[in-house]
């Protein structure tokens, strides 16, 4: 069974995880086409190679990015969200 | 009769001192605690064990490994059992399988006449015609199939799960094991070390390395001494096999009924070689065995394998099997030499000196069977082409045992499944390990080390690598002396038939006819043919069939690959995966109150709640209905979930979160929360209670507490507002106390909060002491009554069911359970996230359009209820009714119907007794969304049940008890 190296617990095993998706910036919600918000809803890279997704441990609440590469299945890196998300994200507004 | 046992030091697995009799097919028998089956019935000279899959032909002992198909066995309810490899113990009885009428005279064994209609794949082209061939042929197919019986009593096993963890686990116990785990310990690590057989030594223990046959117990024994003094840093387990290796060095060890979970840091695989077999015709006859199968009786079990043998050898290993037979004082016949050129070695110098002769430049011609034809009786032999003339062209050895000795593969299945690379290497006329994966080290013969010295110098080193970290290292060299294998053990006869594949009758032609048939991968021509897909797995026919379907194909030897190996490596029971049934279950605090109330319990996610109180069902739920109604009632509501959201940007938080608008919500008010997901579906619904301006208590449904929360955590994971949420589900118990008399009875509880109308309105919510426990209360209106729900803290909770309880007796108070309060929200037509809802239900269809603000500028899944409103609904929630007088109910999920359309379903129905007459919800479509309309549902049995939509709520429709 894998073992995932989580940022603030360390090195875990799988089951102790949950996957959250690809990482995506969410388009504007009110500019846009509404096929673009279609294919951002359902479509994914579904890329062989480097991918971000979400990862969640479980018993801490944690969620963070693994770099992950899908032909070997081998996690690269693993980081928390802060600096990809610095800026709040496109849904900042109120 | 082979006679009495070989005394000492013969047997080492024998327990001499503990005899045992036990049955096999009705005779009895006797033998010694550490025989297995299959060793003791060889004791007692019977040697006829099973019947081939398809040609039910007499089958034996062939490699003692318990890994080769060709001696299971029947023991009780347990089918396929390996002769080989079981204990005898005591009374233990034992049959054979797979035959008809006995096993010595299996009255089915004349399919093998039919042989020829019945190809490779024959199933595949007949029995399409006439009509109804395959409905007759299907089940005397299926009769014939399959060895062995299942019982079908489920027995009471104890499986049970271990864990473990390692610096280095090393896999397998020989030589070159046993010396990586000393090195390894020696290098400060923790080993565990696996092995199979109930002593270490592997090949050390039966193998003959040298011309006086002592080089390999006096390895056994140093080794040993060397284990010895590092006791505390190996654990070794003994009758124990590894059955998968996967990601990040996870390995599972089975043992018995135990499997043991095992993470190692690196791995050693020292699992050593498979002895193969050779193909000639009726090589598949009891008394045909490898060579190392003849060792292992006399050795581990002190048993004669044979009195007259002949050895058929390609390398010096069938010299040592010859010399091992001469000591234990078997005529051995002549050794078989099918090399063209034979390098002298100190095995065959001995062999030679004991005037053991040795015939070569003669192909086998085939077994020959004794009278009854369940045992080897002679060899035939043909000379090759090209021999000088003068030695005959052919020859008989008489024989009742023939040992084959004429190559080997590695045991690599493991470093397989665990993405290494195992090709064929012509060089070596087998296959080797190419590459293994990061931190996975091979030692030993596995890798090709022949020599016995080398290869325990490999396991050294291997054990050094793996506390290294046991990375890839292009530095270890390719081993000097490799093990001899013959390039093409197949021979062609026209006098029987020769076995390429012992588990499924296989035959050369066989393969010859699947790339024939264009199947020319051997991924295809093991699918085909099923070679390799038995008991054995390819252990003992991968390598000929990889052989043959090469040169057939036109393709070079060297490079190819076997078809993909994946765990378990060997059989594997159920009963291990399962373990011990684990199912958990949360109780609420009030658990025991409701179990002595006499409530039956329902599961709910994980949670276990009242269904009602008595035992008569349909009464309990009138009554308990009835007195919410008119009285007042009390139900337990802790599983559903709550979480604490605190800081500055709390209400901008539930603002992106849920549909409505939190910002100006008052503090001291609740509002209902609509949850959707970005596709505008919904997913979750509860109620936000605002403390404080930076503090919100939200409820969720019982299911969707943990999405929800996990939810909540990702979205501010991006925006990072300045909130902290935390999951309080566990934390609060909580009480939901509903009907016109709640007021009434909670009162004189609360002397700090003022429960009047205008104090406490409906949708308020306060803070205070409930029967002197600190309570969050919040006046929602799920039932349609008058009503409060009381959340404290969860170690409170059975002390405030108590108190609530004892108020209760003067106003008549019943506990009511999960299906009066279903009966009683569907009366006020509220609906429930994921049974009114389902994966596409988005606000508009549910009529919850009025749960989205229309003034901010974000939630999530707003764009996607935006397009659907432009888009305009296909279907619509709405109430309906049924004629009182109904007799049967549709049930929930039967289906809308116009005609033949499919139009919606029901989601919700119960028989109301407050208002007399059925009640339900049900997607209908939108022109049929007024009340009075009259639509049709599919009803058990299909019958059509006319039902009438109806306004919501059906009771109370001026909202006046739950706003008192």
């Amino acid at each position: 069974m894998k073992i995932l190296h989580c940022p603030l617990n360390g090195p875990r095993n799988i089951q102790e995880f949950v996957y959250g998706g690809e990482v995506a910036s969410m388009p504007d919600q009110d500019a846009g086409s509404d096929s673009e918000w279609t294919d951002y809803v359902f479509l994914e890279d579904n890329r062989a190679g480097l991918v971000r997704e979400w990862w969640l441990h479980v018993a801490s609440g944690y969620w963070f990015i693994a770099e992950r590469d899908t032909s070997s299945d081998k996690v690269l890196r693993t980081y928390p969200p802060d600096q990809p998300f610095a800026g709040g994200g496109p849904a900042r507004k109120s | 009769m082979t006679g009495d046992r070989l005394n000492p030091p013969y047997g080492i697995l024998l327990d001499r001192a503990k005899p045992v009799r036990f049955s096999f097919e009705g005779g009895n028998y006797s033998g010694f605690i550490g025989d297995t089956i299959a060793s003791a019935l060889a004791a007692n000279d019977v040697w006829l064990i099973s019947r081939s899959f398809k040609y039910h032909r007499p089958r034996g002992i062939l490699s003692m490994t318990g890994d080769d198909g060709n001696c299971l066995v029947q023991i009780g309810p347990e089918p396929n059992v390996p002769a080989d490899r079981r204990p005898i113990s005591h009374g233990l009885r034992v049959t054979g399988q797979h035959y008809k009428g006995s096993l010595r005279r299996d009255r089915s064994k004349w399919i093998e006449w039919f042989a020829r209609f019945l190809p490779v794949g024959f199933y595949y082209h007949a029995f399409f015609k006439p009509r109804g061939a395959w409905d007759f042929w299907e089940k005397r197919i299926r009769a014939a199939a399959g060895l062995g019986h299942i019982g079908q009593v489920a027995r009471k096993n104890t499986f049970d799960k271990n864990y473990a963890f390692a610096d280095v686990a090393v896999v397998g116990g020989g030589g070159a094991g046993v010396a990586a785990a000393i090195a390894a310990a020696r290098a400060g690590g923790r080993v565990i070390l696996i092995e199979r057989q109930p002593l270490l030594g592997g090949s050390l223990n039966h193998a003959r390395f040298d011309a006086a046959g002592r080089r390999g117990v006096e390895t056994a024994k140093a080794l040993a001494e060397e284990m010895e003094a590092l006791d505390d840093k190996i654990t070794v387990m003994s009758d124990a096999v590894c059955t998968g290796l996967f990601a990040d060095n996870f390995l599972a060890v089975t043992s018995g009924e135990r499997l043991t979970k095992l993470r190692a840091e690196s791995v050693v695989l020292a699992t050593g070689l498979i002895e193969q077999p050779a193909v000639f015709a009726n090589n598949d006859l009891p008394g045909v065995m490898l060579g190392s199968a003849a060792q292992k009786l006399l050795w581990l079990y002190a048993v004669r394998p044979g009195r007259r043998a002949v050895v058929i050898a390609s390398n010096s290993d069938g010299y040592g099997v010859a010399l091992d037979l001469d000591d234990a004082g078997i005529a051995v016949e002549a050794v078989v030499d099918l090399r063209y050129t034979i390098a002298g070695d100190s095995l065959i110098r001995e062999a030679l000196d004991r005037g053991i002769r040795i015939i070569h430049g003669y192909a086998i011609e085939r077994a020959v069977p004794n009278t009854g034809g369940s045992h080897v009786a002679g060899l035939d032999l043909r000379l090759r082409p090209g021999q000088d003339s003068g030695p005959p062209e052919t020859r008989r050895l008489d024989c009742d045992l023939i040992c084959v000795s004429i190559g080997w593969a590695p045991a690599a299945a493991l470093v397989a499944q665990a993405g290494g690379e195992v090709v064929y290497d012509d060089t070596r006329s087998a296959f080797k390990i190419a590459a293994a994966p990061d931190g996975i080290v091979t030692a030993g013969a596995v890798r090709g080390e022949w020599d016995l010295d080398a290869a325990i110098a490999d396991g050294r080193r291997a054990g050094k690598h793996a506390m290294a970290g046991g990375h890839k290292d292009s530095a270890v060299e390719d081993p000097a002396v490799t093990p001899e294998s013959n390039p093409w053990p197949i021979f062609d006869s026209d006098k029987g038939k020769a076995f390429i594949d012992f588990d499924e009758d296989l035959t050369p032609q066989d393969i010859e006819h699947s790339v024939a048939e264009g199947f020319d991968d051997i991924e295809l021509v093991k699918r085909y043919s099923t070679v390799g897909m038995g008991p054995s797995q390819g252990r003992y026919s991968a390598t000929n069939a990889v052989r043959l379907t090469r040169i057939l194909t036109n393709e070079p030897l060297s490079g190819a690959k076997g078809w993909t190996n994946r765990p378990p490596t060997v059989p594997e029971k159920f009963g291990l995966l399962a373990g011990r049934r684990f199912e958990p279950r949360r109780l609420t605090p009030m658990h025991h109150h409701h179990e002595a109330a006499g409530a039956g319990m329902m599961v709910a996610g994980d949670w276990l709640r009242p269904v009602c109180y008595g035992a008569d069902e349909n009464a309990a739920v009138q009554q308990e209905v009835t007195a919410v109604r008119q009285n007042v009632g009390m139900i337990d509501v802790s599983t559903l979930g709550g979480l604490d959201i605190r800081g500055p940007d709390a209400a901008e938080f539930l603002n992106r979160m849920y549909t409505s608008a939190y910002s100006t919500q008052p503090v001291g008010r609740g509002r209902y929360a609509l949850m959707c997901d970005v596709s505008g579906t919904i997913i979750d619904d509860g109620v936000a209670c605002r403390f404080a301006d930076d503090h919100f208590y939200v409820t969720t449904t019982t299911g969707g507490s943990d999405t929800v929360f996990r939810s909540m955590l990702w979205w501010n994971a991006q925006w990072r507002l300045d909130i902290d949420t935390t999951n309080v589900t566990g934390a609060f118990a909580s009480v939901n106390i509903a009907g016109p008399r709640s007021r009434d009875l909670l009162a004189p509880l609360c002397p700090d909060i003022d429960l009047s109308p205008e104090a406490f309105p409906y949708m308020a919510v306060r803070q205070g002491d409930v029967a002197n426990i600190p309570a969050r209360i919040l006046r929602v209106g799920f039932v349609g009554e008058l009503g409060y729900e009381i959340h404290v803290p969860a170690g409170c909770g059975a002390a405030l069911w108590e108190r609530l309880t004892v108020a209760g007796h003067s106003f008549e108070m019943r506990p009511f359970g999960v299906e009066a309060q279903r009966v009683l929200r569907l009366e006020k037509g509220h609906i429930i996230v994921g049974q009114d809802t389902d994966g596409l239900t988005h606000p508009d269809e549910a009529c919850m359009t009025w749960a989205i603000s229309k003034r901010k500028p974000f939630f999530v899944g707003g764009r996607a209820v935006e397009m659907h409103r432009r888009r305009g609904v296909a279907r619509i929630l709405v109430g309906f009714t049924l004629p009182a007088a109904t007799q049967i109910l549709p049930e929930e999920c039967h289906l809308v119907v116009r005609g033949q359309e499919i139009i919606g379903r029901v989601t919700s129905i119960a028989r109301s007794i407050t208002l007399g007459h059925p009640i339900g919800l049900a997607y209908v479509a939108p022109d049929q969304a007024e009340p009075g309309v009259e639509f049709t549902i599919k009803g058990p049995g299909g019958r059509l049940i006319r039902a009438t939509v109806s306004a919501l709520p059906f009771y109370d429709p001026q909202n006046r008890r739950q706003s008192a």
